[in-house]
């Protein structure tokens, strides 16, 4: 798999032009904002974000026992559990399932899981056709392209771009840019294929294993249209969703919206623990990486992860890049931390894509330490040799220069010749030196303090 | 496709390297001197709920057709009012496509969020909740819990196959980042305060 | 008291005058300040780059040059320096001298507030209209000021000393912890996304109309300077121990 050149995608993403990326940083800075306001509301909100983690870290170590809990309460109440082992395994069953029911077209609400398992090109290929009924993932479903933000996925093209794009796939105004008509007009499109469908496929925000119930939330109440229309549901739930009991959703519920949009919580949360009359519900239990993230000691607690997109909203490099940068399913501060864990020479650059302001750990609801386990990539990354050798080189110079006290004084002296010797042509050159591309090079002073103190302070010398 | 136990293997093997974590114990963060009815209200305010105190079905419904003055299919999971559309009669959820107006009577609310609880039984057809174009609900003001916590706690909520907490009418931030109300389900929420 | 001078690789190079005003400013307090001179770096260029082997080099020379010093304190006027060896620094064995060595390093605003509990800086006029920049480091790192992400009650010990100089006018602009975009080698190897952080941070400082940005962390200012003086905006950017030690400029 060909690497990511991150830096290179977020370049493009910001010289596009100046709309795109003011637009994006301004919009998921608005949903931060929106996200403290929310949270000063809650005398009681860093409790809460404690419990969330305890919870959390409590299941994932117990893990096990409360995946076999929810698996016996879910077939209890007449729901097929299936084990996928991977996303081959998972797109498997998905299909055994489907083609079992003669299934020639599903809609679908969101599911990371999903998208992670590459599952709608793979039914596609097999003739099955796939209907987004997340807005968001509908509009990337139609520009073919990878949702770009955990929460909105399409929140990186401006409303002048879905105008554009949906005056071309579904027959609108292109000049009309109106979010409203905009939004009645992919109503009006998509109402029709809703009714026709002959599955339905949902993801899990949580699984309760007291009940074997999953829960889905959504603003839209397209996860509820999906399940209340068509006779077949299937839920692709990852097993790191299981939290061990009703009550935890108190917590969960109250801190998910508040951390991803600012709102109270989203306009549907709903409940499944079992199929409706006269219909069939089965869920897809899927691994994919992640009993294998749960041995890893410095990066085991990304699993806790409740996919609300803070991190995301709060990355000052985040929202310079937008998430498309990253060619990955997972994409901001959490991304960098578990894409190399489904391929680390794919995504080796990811973790050096980030400032280390480390405003994604603070943010987090389940006290998820980003900052630190993107330093902890770093490590590994350094030591596999999947940094790039002029880099790798760069680094062992420094190294050398800065461990030799009499070296770092020669070249102290020679960074100071150079830099007002050379002409200005060379050293603000854009392609020699990076720094030069948008910034005036810093005053490097004849006199060093170390050569002022010397001089001015000499009887304190050690 | 893998089986239980293999996959029950590969989580076991990774929890040898895990020290286990103790549960914590939730409190249910119930506030003194709480007006529900007056919480409740201005969440549902927030949510872009209109809500009326009545004092029967009648005042509802002419309320109701003064708002949407154009509908025409009307169709009632709840025996107090009655649409021309009868839910008992129906095929399949599908069927439901053609409704203007869903009216449900709500099993609960919640104080802190303006949500109403609705299940299968509150429902009849589950789809009539997101079909329907436009919701009007009823609620007994006498059935309002303070917080998600005394939600969940309340027991056997889970005994029905579908439940769903609804926060005013669907919405999308999705194009633009700019809120949009009526996003797939319904476009309007109206909600009455009625004694069962 | 007596402390030794910690003095970051780049002020040693660029910014020789924030030593010294550093040096001066302990002085004025009666602190006896030592200077080890064969000083170079904290190590944490390569750190941040998960480098832990060249760290370990710079990280032996920082530890021969200031673990068998007889001294209560080790102050440094850079937050990220001075995070890096308390939180970090964890390339080298961790002897008692290096953890002793680590524990009593200390960031120059809180050596003030915390240790010597002085913010009376009346005495000093500054008449200009100021914006504090506290660095990601001190702040999520070092706990310099509280942190806008969490519910806790808001404080911010840079303000603490300079708010007590006359005429000073410090204004809060839209987003005052937002990272500026330096990083160390993030700035470089991550150029566009730097220099659009950066950008946009000049922008918040030209829309508030500020005269002076006064910092605990000379890195960022030299980034932000750099990309200020590209754009000819006029800032003015100083270490907050120039502006308490008034110079040298």
């Amino acid at each position: 798999m060909k690497k990511v050149n991150i830096e290179k995608n977020a370049a493009a993403f910001i010289y596009q032009d100046d709309v795109h990326v003011t637009e994006h940083d301004k919009n998921l800075w608005n949903a931060r904002v929106k996200r403290d306001k929310a949270a000063s509301e809650i005398p009681e909100w860093e409790e809460l974000r404690n419990l969330a983690s305890a919870i959390k870290e409590h299941t994932l170590t117990h893990l096990d026992q409360y995946i076999e809990q929810f698996v016996e309460n879910a077939e209890k109440r007449g729901i097929k559990v299936h084990f996928a082992k991977d996303a081959i395994e998972h797109n498997a069953i998905a299909y055994e399932i489907l083609s079992s029911h003669n299934v020639k077209n599903i809609i679908k609400s969101k599911s990371m899981l999903q998208e992670e398992c590459g599952m709608t090109p793979f039914l596609e290929e097999k003739g099955i056709n796939v209907l987004e009924t997340d807005l968001g993932e509908r509009i990337q479903q139609l520009s073919g392209q990878l949702p770009s933000h955990i929460v909105m996925p399409a929140i990186h093209q401006t409303k002048e771009d879905v105008a554009k794009l949906f005056a071309e796939k579904i027959g609108t105004d292109p000049n009309d840019t109106d979010p409203s008509s905009l939004n009645t007009a992919m109503r009006n499109n998509a109402r029709p294929k809703f009714l026709v469908a002959d599955a339905g496929m949902t993801g899990g925000n949580f699984a309760i294993a007291e009940t074997g119930t999953f829960v889905v939330c959504t603003n839209e109440g397209n996860a509820d249209l999906t399940a209340s229309l068509p006779p077949l549901h299937i839920a692709s739930i990852g097993i790191e969703k299981i939290l061990p009991k009703v009550e935890d959703l108190g917590v969960f519920i109250r801190i998910l919206s508040r951390s991803a949009l600012g709102t109270p919580a989203t306009q549907y949360t709903s409940h499944f623990s079992g199929p409706r009359a006269g219909s069939t519900m089965h869920i897809i239990l899927t691994d994919n990486g992640r009993s294998k993230r749960l041995a890893m000691d410095e990066f085991w607690t990304s699993l806790k992860c409740i996919r609300c997109g803070a991190c995301m909203n709060t990355c000052p490099v985040y929202r310079r890049s937008s998430g498309l940068a990253y060619s990955a399913t997972y994409s901001g501060p959490i991304g960098i931390i578990i894409d190399p864990t489904f391929d680390p020479k794919k995504y080796s650059e990811l973790p050096y894509h980030s400032s280390l302001c480390g405003s994604c750990t603070e943010v987090c609801p389940v006290h998820i330490n980003i900052a630190e386990q993107i330093m902890d990539w770093r490590k590994v990354m350094m030591k596999n040799k999947e940094v790039d050798f002029s880099r790798r080189m760069a680094f062992k110079a420094a190294g050398v220069v800065l461990s030799n006290p009499k070296l770092f004084r020669v070249v102290e002296k020679v960074a100071y010749n150079a830099i007002n010797i050379l002409p200005e042509a060379i050293t603000e050159n854009k392609t020699l030196d990076p720094w030069a591309a948008h910034r005036k090079l810093p005053d490097v002073k004849k006199e060093t303090f170390r050569d002022w103190y010397i001089k001015n302070r000499k009887s304190n010398e050690q | 496709m893998s089986n239980k136990q293999e996959f029950l293997q590969s989580v076991r093997e990774s929890l040898k390297k895990r020290t286990k974590i103790e549960y914590p114990k939730i409190p249910t963060y119930e506030k003194e001197n709480v007006d529900l009815k007056s919480l409740f209200e201005i969440n549902l305010k927030l949510a872009a709920v209109d809500f009326y105190d009545v004092s029967s079905v009648e005042e509802a419904q002419k309320i109701m057709q003064e708002k949407l003055p154009d509908t025409k299919v009307v169709c009632s999971a709840t025996d107090e009012w009655k649409g021309n559309k009868d839910i008992n009669k129906i095929a399949r959820p599908q069927d439901l496509a053609d409704v203007d107006l869903g009216i449900f009577r709500a099993e609960f609310g919640v104080a802190e969020m303006g949500m109403v609880w609705v299940t299968e039984k509150s429902l009849k057809v589950n789809a009539i909740g997101f079909l329907s174009q436009h919701l009007a609900v009823l609620l007994d003001p006498a059935n309002i819990t303070e917080n998600m916590h005394t939600a969940y706690n309340i027991p056997g909520l889970f005994d029905v196959n579908y439940g769903c907490f609804v926060m005013g009418p669907s919405a999308t931030a999705d194009i633009g980042a700019v809120l949009v109300r009526g996003a797939q389900g319904a476009k309007s929420l109206t909600l009455f305060f009625l004694k069962k | 008291m007596k402390v030794a001078l910690f003095v970051p690789c780049y002020i040693d190079l660029i910014y020789p005058e924030v030593a010294i005003a550093t040096l001066e400013l302990l002085e004025k307090h009666n602190i006896e300040v030592v200077v080890p001179l064969n000083q170079t770096c904290c190590g944490q260029p390569t750190a941040n780059e998960g480098d832990q082997k060249n760290s370990a080099k710079m990280e032996k020379v920082f530890a021969q040059n200031f673990q068998d010093l007889n001294v209560d304190y080790i102050v440094g006027p850079a937050g990220s320096c001075v995070k890096q060896i308390k939180l970090h620094f964890d390339a080298i064995e961790q002897t008692e001298k290096v953890t002793a060595m680590r524990a009593k390093t200390i960031e120059l605003v809180e050596f003030f507030t915390d240790v010597l509990k002085i913010t009376d800086f009346s005495d000093l006029s500054f008449p200009h209209t100021v914006a504090i920049h506290n660095s990601c480091s001190s702040i999520r790192g070092l706990h310099i000021s509280s942190r806008s992400e969490w519910q806790e009650p808001r404080f911010n010990k840079t303000e603490e000393l300079l708010k007590t100089i006359q005429n000073i006018n410090i204004k809060h602009i839209n987003r005052p912890d937002e990272c500026c975009g330096f990083g160390g080698t993030f700035c470089v190897t991550d150029e566009a996304v730097s220099a659009k952080m950066g950008q946009d941070k000049v922008s918040d400082y030209v829309r508030n109309e500020i005269e002076y940005v006064v910092s605990p962390d000379m890195s960022c200012l030299m980034h932000q300077k750099g990309v200020s003086d590209k754009e000819k905006t006029g800032l003015k950017f100083l270490h907050v121990a120039q502006v308490l030690n008034n110079g040298p400029f």
